[in-house]
């Protein structure tokens, strides 16, 4: 993973609450084997008609859904599935951040490992930011955990502070859970009562 | 993430006086390494990994030469991208072909049991579990899945979790994780006849809303919890994270125990004694404090179904749908009025009578025996509606066996069901199995969102009651009025 940099972004609104992973990415493109690709299949269902054309009132079809890298979503964005095709599929079309009031657990997990920072808002300044002209650009700093609106306004956000290390230093879990061998084998030599799947 | 004083009483282990909920027994069991400024290191007792969430992960093993390092912890099979029809005959989609494939090929090659599609113990992994004796009381468990909140049903802490996450434990056995803040469900009394499991947690999910337990462990009590057998009790957990929950934990009791005794991978012998002692002591301790506490009144409570496009959008079958305009904040009075245009609703009118084009019973909520035994009494010596196709898919090879011991596919087959072999099926529709658009579905399984039967499909959930009540009808049906 890169290292997560401060940026500064035009806002995607999709003002909806319980955005989900179906609609994220429905169902029927989780059968790949790869990580790849998503971006076409992102919000598929609302983004293209029955025979495949690009829905023109979507947002993410208009000149205000290209080239933006924060989505601004309704509460409890990415309810649903544990799929990790929602962030995959999400950074691929270009977002490195989702401004909501709130995220369902395990979206939120998985975005923060995919380099897609989910910020929590609260609700005056979600309609604060809602009610911006589009034009208007929001500077990200995960550094400082502030998001900076165009009157200048610093809006802190809360960060995981494990998360927060590994996204500005782009290094993920596993390399850092590897490093505790010691204490999983440790753990490993007083299990009671395991079960042996093989037999 | 929980306060400080959770932490010191978990640090405090095993010590006397420390009083804890039977999530933070489990947790505080599993915990192997802690240190400021990190997650929890947490052990996982079982993993269990399907086609579509691990091909990335194992992928990823290679990229970074690792191994599997616990397959002996870890069981696999295949059950989202397959058909439910002969399972002699090759899968035609050749994308799915290529996924299911290539489960077989990573399983052989790190080393992990898979219960492929040719297998005998294939069936979908949430009720392949528990059914298999392999999920115990006091375990972890995770699967690339987020159901997996099911395998509480036996007192697991059990969660769903992303690929990378799955790939974590496939290279570690181990996950970092911040404890969840503990939500007791209570439910008392006891259900009336036609009330059933599925209408307990559908119930819930439209009081707390399907953002109502994020960041929680759900613990649910009380006497009409525990006049629940097993499998009811896994229909309740498995949509705990429908209420926004990534668990849901029931303590194990006689009812758990006498379950899983005799179960394959269950102990046996000494062993069996030893692990019922242990599990004597995981119920939540008396006097301990849940961060948050509902109740529901069981006797009060009714069939249920949804009628919109998430889980909580549910109403009892004879409540009228809701009017937005009764709704004051102005997103969720767009989501109503959404949901009602996507479903083809009117606001104000009861769905009961509201006309269906598909019954699905099935699902890792809705597929063991128990629920096809239900089903199967409502249409035994009747016929579906001939306008409804009736689809019956049982979860698991199993399942499918002690249907046939029971002569319950001919009760399906002579009502007019199209009985099928095991699967996720119409739940996620990934295997051809699937609504057209516009249709409307009485399903048991557990998401109702916009497309998830099928691209522009619309699903009522219910329990296998009211779905098998629907299906001789063809008009979604009270259950009770023909009891």
């Amino acid at each position: 993973m890169k290292p997560f940099l401060p940026f500064e972004s035009r806002m995607v609104p999709m003002p909806m609450n319980n955005i989900d992973t179906d609609q994220i990415i429905p169902a029927r493109f989780l059968k790949t084997t790869s990580k790849e690709g998503l971006d076409k299949q992102l919000f598929c269902d609302w983004r293209y008609d029955a025979q495949g054309n690009p829905k023109p009132d979507f947002i993410l079809n208009t000149p205000r859904g290209q080239n933006a890298q924060v989505l601004l979503a309704g509460d409890n964005f990415g309810c649903g599935s544990s799929r990790e095709h929602a962030p995959w599929a999400l950074t691929q079309f270009g977002f490195r951040a989702v401004i909501s009031t709130s995220f369902a657990d395990i979206f939120k997990g998985n975005s923060l490992k995919n380099s897609l920072l989910p910020i929590v808002v609260s609700h005056d300044v979600h309609a604060k930011l809602l009610a911006l002209p589009e034009a208007a650009k929001v500077r990200i700093d995960l550094a400082s955990q502030t998001m900076t609106l165009p009157d200048g306004e610093r809006v802190e956000f809360p960060v995981d502070p494990f998360s927060k290390t590994c996204l500005l230093e782009g290094i993920d879990e596993l390399g850092w859970i590897l490093k505790q061998e010691n204490s999983i084998a440790a753990y490993e030599a007083g299990r009671v009562g395991s079960i042996d799947t093989r037999v | 993430m929980s306060g400080n004083l959770k932490t010191t009483e978990r640090q405090a282990g095993g010590s006397v006086g420390a009083i804890k909920t039977l999530s933070q027994k489990v947790w505080d069991a599993h915990v192997v390494h802690e240190e400021p400024g990190a997650p929890s290191l947490i052990y996982i007792d079982l993993h269990l990994v399907h086609e579509v969430t691990s091909p990335q992960a194992f992928s990823g093993l290679r990229e970074r030469g690792l191994k599997v390092r616990r397959p002996d912890l870890t069981i696999a099979t295949t059950d989202h991208s397959i058909p439910t029809t002969d399972r002699s005959l090759p899968i035609v989609d050749p994308i799915a072909a290529n996924q299911v494939a290539q489960l077989d090929k990573n399983c052989k090659e790190f080393g992990i049991t898979h219960y492929g599609v040719h297998s005998n113990h294939q069936g979908i992994v949430h009720v392949i579990g528990p059914e298999l004796g392999l999920t115990q009381p006091g375990m972890t468990v995770v699967c690339g899945d987020s159901h997996t909140a099911t395998h509480g049903a036996v007192g697991a802490l059990a969660f769903g979790i992303g690929t990378s996450e799955v790939e974590n434990v496939l290279a570690t056995q181990c996950l970092l994780q911040r404890p969840s803040k503990t939500f007791r469900v209570n439910v008392t009394g006891s259900l009336k006849s036609g009330v059933s499991a599925k209408d307990i947690i559908l119930a819930l999910i439209a009081q707390i809303g399907i953002g109502g337990g994020t960041g929680t462990v759900l613990e649910y009590t009380g006497s009409a919890i525990t006049a629940l057998d097993m499998e009811g009790r896994m229909t309740v957990c498995n949509m705990s994270i429908e209420g926004g929950a990534r668990a849901g934990m029931i303590a194990p009791d006689d009812t758990t125990f006498q379950y899983l005794n005799g179960r394959q991978f269950a102990p046996k012998g000494a062993d069996w004694d030893a692990a019922v002692a242990r599990w004597r002591r995981l119920p939540t301790d008396q006097g301990a404090k849940f961060d948050r506490e509902v109740t529901i009144n069981g006797d009060a409570l009714e069939p249920m179904i949804t009628w919109g496009t998430n889980p909580g959008m549910g109403i009892p079958i004879s409540a009228a749908v809701p009017e937005p305009s009764s709704v004051s904040d102005p997103l969720e009075r767009d989501a109503l009025t959404k949901a009602l245009t996507y479903m083809g609703l009117e606001a104000g009118k009861p769905l009961a009578g509201h006309p269906v084009d598909v019954v699905f019973i099935g699902s890792c909520t809705n597929s063991r025996i128990s629920d096809l035994r239900s089903a199967a009494a409502i249409l035994k010596g009747r016929k579906v509606n001939p306008n409804v196709r009736v689809m019956v898919v049982p979860g698991s090879m199993e399942v499918k066996r002690q249907a046939i011991a029971e002569g319950l596919p001919e009760i399906f087959r002579a009502a007019g069901c199209d009985y099928r072999e095991p699967g996720c099926s119409m739940c996620i529709a990934m295997n051809g199995d699937q609504l057209q658009p516009g249709q409307y579905s009485v399903s048991t399984s557990n998401r109702n969102f916009e497309g998830r039967q099928g691209k522009g499909g619309r699903t009522f959930l219910a329990s296998p009651l009211t779905a098998a009540a629907t299906a001789l009808t063809g008009v979604v049906t009270d259950v009770r009025t023909i009891l």
